[in-house]
């Protein structure tokens, strides 16, 4: 795969953001932008934030460099996709801030090369992999997911990777391995949100081996034809659609192999709010919040949310488990 | 208190609102716009119980005595700003899904508590004219009007059992209304502890 710069692309191959909001939500804005000049709440942009932002937005946060090469997968849905603009501005990535238009800004100068990955833990062989030969390990596939936060909040975003398990594969885990353990970079000095203990830094994920080894486990390593963005993970992360968003970790400088099963970050800091598995689930609500439904961004009435969001395909993995004892 | 100075504070204390409408009709609500309105106007309504908190002690500490004049307007406030913020809840969030909404008020403690500093302002809000002060009496009045101390610590505890992690925002709020009932709580001990005082306290009652 090739990794083109921004100035070997003319402007004009470059398929414009605005292209990706759709016609329908389009109207609907407009529709209710007629609405709101009487009702004066500014319901136009309640309905369709982005819609009077279309232009103006291309130079803006983009990672810029195209990535080449990428293919289409039978696991996207063929749902309308959120606005880039949305996607990078709305993000929950404490390492630089708690405010959700907080990390497009202060992650600009966030240096993602060079960058290597430590694989330890049960492996066959311990090693550190430059991330530019992790992407390299198996074709890029785009993979339009809905991603669900705990917030209740949900995005569709055509993500650029391939599966967990291309990499998994490659570094031999032992027998023993049951589990694998995401550990996102510590640079306080990069980073501003560590430099307050909000959260028991650094970051922390985990996963079964089944789950890491399922095909919708994504590596990712772009979304929308592009290099990831830094607020949304760069320079790579990985992206699991049936599991509370924040069980996607980002920026993973460390893959560990283990065969106990590992502490997440926000289990730790609240165990009776967020377990380990942390499926989609509408029937199990947050000790302070329901889950049964959500808000898509960009839509003004809130949608039922999906058992596993959707993916009933990883419904085997839990067959036999109470998964209201297991959330 | 120069007669102009009432319609400016009153314009100003409308400024959160036209900023809101504003940034709504150029799109600058963000990615989740009505998740920004339920935010600003909750954090205006925290704000403005806290500054009507604080015109008592800013009046007695700067001998400003006028100030008095604005602390109305200023609780009637943090009820409008309290009330687009309720209903942003019930209308965006809920879409008057009355079974929904109770489910909520019973289940979740950062409901229950946003609604009892709520319900906790309505009284104050309805008793908040001249004729009633009459009516009811001051010293009845201002009994009665104490359960802002109440509705504030209710809007105070809803926020900290909302957020997720970062505790900073509420615990500012918290740290201001510490403050401001720390104060009366200084100056109800003084009085009681000087006696003699006491009548001159009532004269210009502390809690007013």
């Amino acid at each position: 795969m090739l990794i083109k710069n921004a100035d070997d692309i003319r402007s004009s191959e470059i398929t414009p953001k605005s292209l990706y909001l759709n016609r329908r939500k389009f109207l609907a804005g407009a529709a209710i932008a007629g609405t709101a000049a009487a009702t004066g709440l500014g319901l136009r942009q309640i309905v369709s934030p982005s819609v009077s932002v279309l232009a103006g937005n291309m130079a803006g946060n983009t990672a810029g460099n195209k990535i080449d090469g990428i293919q289409k997968s039978p696991f996207s849905t063929t749902e309308a996709i959120t606005p880039y603009k949305d996607v990078t501005n709305y993000n929950n990535y404490y390492e630089f801030s708690t405010d959700k238009d907080g990390p497009a800004k202060l992650a600009q100068n966030f240096r993602t090369r060079p960058w290597k990955v430590k694989i330890d833990g049960l492996v066959e062989k311990k090693q550190e992999l430059d991330v530019d030969a992790i992407i390299k390990m198996a074709p890029p596939e785009e993979r339009i997911y809905r991603h669900r936060c705990v917030e209740g909040w949900s995005i569709v975003v055509p993500w650029v990777g391939f599966s967990l398990s291309e990499l998994i594969k490659r570094v031999n885990p032992t027998s023993k391995a049951k589990f694998v353990e995401f550990t996102t970079i510590l640079d306080p000095n990069q980073m501003p949100g560590q430099r307050r203990q909000v959260l028991d830094w650094p970051y922390v994920e985990g996963l079964r081996m089944d789950e890491a080894m399922h095909p919708l486990a994504l590596l990712c390593f772009g979304m929308y034809g592009e290099e990831l963005p830094k607020q949304d993970g760069a320079p790579i992360r990985i992206v699991l659609p049936w599991k509370y968003g924040f069980k996607s970790a980002k920026a993973i400088v460390r893959v560990r192999f283990t065969d106990k099963q590992p502490l997440n970050t926000w289990n730790i800091a609240a165990p009776n709010e967020y377990g380990f598995y942390s499926n989609v689930n509408p029937n199990v609500d947050h000790p302070r919040w329901s889950q049964a439904k959500e808000r898509r961004l960009g839509e003004f009435f809130k949608r039922p949310t999906l058992m596993f969001n959707g993916y009933d395909q990883v419904a085997s993995l839990y067959t036999g488990m109470d998964l209201k004892k297991n959330f | 208190m120069p007669r102009w100075l009432k319609p400016v504070v009153f314009l100003a204390c409308l400024a959160p609102l036209a900023w809101l409408v504003w940034r709504g009709f150029h799109a600058q609500l963000g990615a989740n716009p009505i998740e920004t309105i339920t935010h600003s106007t909750g954090d205006c309504t925290l704000t403005f119980l806290l500054i009507t908190l604080s015109v008592t002690p800013l009046r007695r500490i700067s001998r400003q005595y006028w100030l008095i004049g604005l602390r109305r307007m200023f609780g009637l406030f943090a009820f409008f700003y309290g009330t687009l913020h309720l209903m942003t809840y019930v209308w965006l969030d809920k879409f008057f899904d009355v079974h929904e909404m109770l489910a909520d008020i019973a289940k979740r403690r950062f409901i229950t508590a946003g609604m009892t500093a709520y319900f906790l302002m309505i009284p104050l809000a309805l008793t908040s004219t001249k004729w009633s002060i009459r009516k009811l009496g001051g010293k009845r009045w201002q009994a009665l009007h104490r359960l802002i101390y109440f509705s504030a610590t209710a809007g105070v505890i809803h926020y900290i059992w909302l957020v997720k992690a970062d505790l900073k925002k509420p615990l500012e709020y918290a740290a201001v209304l510490a403050v401001l009932i720390v104060y009366r709580m200084i100056g109800w001990l003084v009085s009681r502890a000087a006696p003699s005082k006491a009548t001159s306290a009532k004269a210009t009652p502390l809690s007013s």
